[in-house]
């Protein structure tokens, strides 16, 4: 299915074609990684609404990303439980191994690194979700095994997130 | 013997799948009330329980669907709140990750009482492995007709759809909730007019959590006064609680609503970790107020967690250890809610950023004297000024810290630094 049809096949859930923005902007961002202005207009074409709508849900909510991100977006939960499992050396370990700070993206454009609210996956302190995938109690061996696996999978992102045929929610 | 029923299948092979939900007198309940029951009856079912509302607020749920017009020209919405993001709880993505069959079973019960054809599951977008199963279940209970047209060869109508959220806390607020439905930025609505009255696309809407849902079948099957012979009489019931933090086996356990969050703790949970005492628990996810050790033997329930100054809330209960620092604590719920302040109105929006500025100051050493007054001002600023329970869970949450743990607060002041770091 294009694009089109997925966001349209969505629709068909509401009986208000506003109510299927969401749905279309996660469909948008599997397709193209990230939302920039001209895929945020084509939504608005595809679903007749004004484009101030779609551009007010794409820099609300916290999972549109208006910038690329990188291939994996490892993002490290710092919330309380968390923390209270020492999530701070996670993030710490992970600044310096991959070089970068919190926020950034690796140079090669394979790793972004986030902290994020609560992941709903507190049984399994400290976790971190990558792509779709969440990984729970974490300790540095296994932070570094994680990115050994994912380095692996580089060259087949089919597992990683946004490249993915299928996105569920659509 | 307490016996669990909601996690009766989330430890079971397959437990996701309709089979085996089936074979454990899955739909059974559905069967019940569409042969036997007119939907008043079954809203008096549920009054008669007591139950209720296992999202944060304890309404009760019978009384909640009573609200809603019998006779209206507009079709009527469920809404289920699946978008779980107060920190510290995890029951509702482990319910739709690996018992989906029962949510589903909740809902169709639920909108037969209420009078709704559809229902809109709100699920936070994170939730990934919990849509693919629901989705996989509605596909499963769609092809055996407990879905669709006609269910089981009545004339009720049901069909449930998926609505994936994408990270916002306030979602978890049900008119927030609603607006994010209709395609808005997730904040909240002035009341009245209640969701009852006019809710989703101006409609009559019932909003119930997960977890709520998933004890209406039981109800059912087993009768209302089984549910409230469960724990203390005016907040009775089975119960999910999450444990995590500082302790040695976290996880999720069903218990008797009423369980005291000491033996919750302490027995169940096994304790602290190793060399280590308890020092606070939250007990019931960040907006609930903490609750030092020495107040543990408080029974886990609406009404007693109120009486002792805190909430039952989402039964996120979250231990502490003497290792931990509260001030840091602290610091880091504020920090959350001032993330998540949807920004609509003034008192949570700029005064979570100021009480996060003097939070950070004190936690690194560079506190004044003056800025615990100042943080008690801006507590008073902030709650019950504000338009929803956002502001007022920070605000809550952070008088307790500063009434139970002064003394941690003053010692960063005076030491200019962390006592524990």
């Amino acid at each position: 299915m294009t694009m089109r049809e997925k966001i349209k096949e969505a629709a068909a859930r509401y009986p208000d074609q506003r109510s299927a923005i969401m749905p279309a902007l996660l469909i948008a961002q599997r397709q193209h990684g990230y939302l920039p202005g001209p895929v945020l207009e084509e939504v608005a074409d595809i679903l007749g609404v004004e484009r101030i709508w779609v551009y007010e849900l794409a820099t609300f909510y916290t999972l549109f990303h208006t910038e690329p991100v990188g291939m994996f977006h490892l993002q490290l939960c710092d919330n309380v439980s968390c923390m209270l499992r020492r999530s701070e050396d996670l993030l710490r370990h992970l600044e310096e191994v991959l070089g970068i700070r919190k926020g950034e993206t690796t140079p090669d454009r394979l790793f972004t690194l986030s902290t994020v609210e609560c992941l709903g996956a507190c049984e399994m302190a400290p976790v971190m979700q990558v792509g779709d995938a969440y990984h729970g109690d974490l300790d540095i061996a296994r932070i570094d095994a994680l990115l050994d696996r994912l380095r692996a999978e580089k060259g087949h992102p089919a597992g990683a997130g946004h490249a993915a045929a299928a996105s569920p929610g659509e | 013997m307490f016996e669990p029923v909601l996690l009766k299948n989330v430890d079971v092979r397959d437990g996701h799948l309709l089979p085996t939900y089936e074979a454990g007198g899955g739909y059974q309940a559905l069967a019940k009330v569409l042969r036997q029951d007119t939907p008043d009856e079954v809203i008096d079912l549920v009054k008669q329980s007591n139950l209720r509302g296992r999202g944060g607020a304890g309404f009760p749920t019978g009384m909640k669907w009573s609200f809603v017009p019998k006779r209206v020209d507009k079709p009527k919405y469920l809404c289920c709140n699946a978008d779980e993001g107060e920190p510290g709880t995890f029951k509702d993505r482990i319910i739709m990750e690996r018992d989906p069959h029962q949510l589903i079973e909740g809902l169709a019960v639920s909108a037969y009482a209420i009078g709704a054809e559809i229902a809109y599951v709100y699920i936070r977008g994170e939730y990934v492995t919990a849509i693919r199963r629901l989705e996989q279940a509605i596909a499963e209970a769609s092809s055996k007709g407990y879905l669709g047209t006609r269910i089981l060869g009545s004339d009720f109508n049901f069909t449930v759809h998926i609505h994936r959220g994408a990270g916002a806390y306030i979602c978890g607020e049900e008119t927030a909730m609603l607006e994010s439905l209709e395609g808005k930025r997730a904040q909240p609505r002035l009341k009245p007019p209640f969701p009852a009255v006019a809710g989703l696309y101006a409609s009559p809407t019932v909003i119930n959590n997960v977890e709520t849902l998933v004890c209406v079948p039981h109800i059912v099957v087993r009768g209302a006064d089984w549910f409230r012979g469960i724990g203390p009489d005016r907040s009775p019931g089975p119960k999910l609680y999450c444990l995590s933090g500082q302790v040695r086996k976290p996880g999720l356990y069903e218990l008797p609503m009423g369980i005291s969050l000491r033996e919750l703790v302490e027995e169940h949970a096994g304790g602290p970790l190793p060399g280590h005492k308890i020092k606070a628990v939250i007990p019931g996810g960040v907006s609930a107020p903490v609750i030092p050790e020495r107040g543990m033997d408080v029974g886990m329930d609406f009404d007693s967690l109120a009486a002792a100054g805190s909430m039952l809330g989402s039964a996120g209960v979250i231990v502490i250890d003497d290792a931990t620092c509260m001030v840091k604590v602290a610091t880091r719920i504020i920090e959350f809610f001032h993330h998540e302040s949807c920004g609509k109105c003034t008192p949570c929006r700029e005064g979570l950023n100021w009480v996060v500025k003097v939070l950070r100051r004190i936690e690194a050493g560079e506190g004044a004297p003056g800025d615990l007054e100042q943080l008690e001002k801006l507590c008073k600023g902030i709650f019950g000024n504000t338009f929803c329970a956002l502001g007022d869970g920070a605000a809550m949450g952070l008088r307790a810290a500063l009434v139970h743990f002064r003394d941690e607060f003053s010692a960063h002041i005076e030491e200019r630094r962390c006592p524990f770091h």
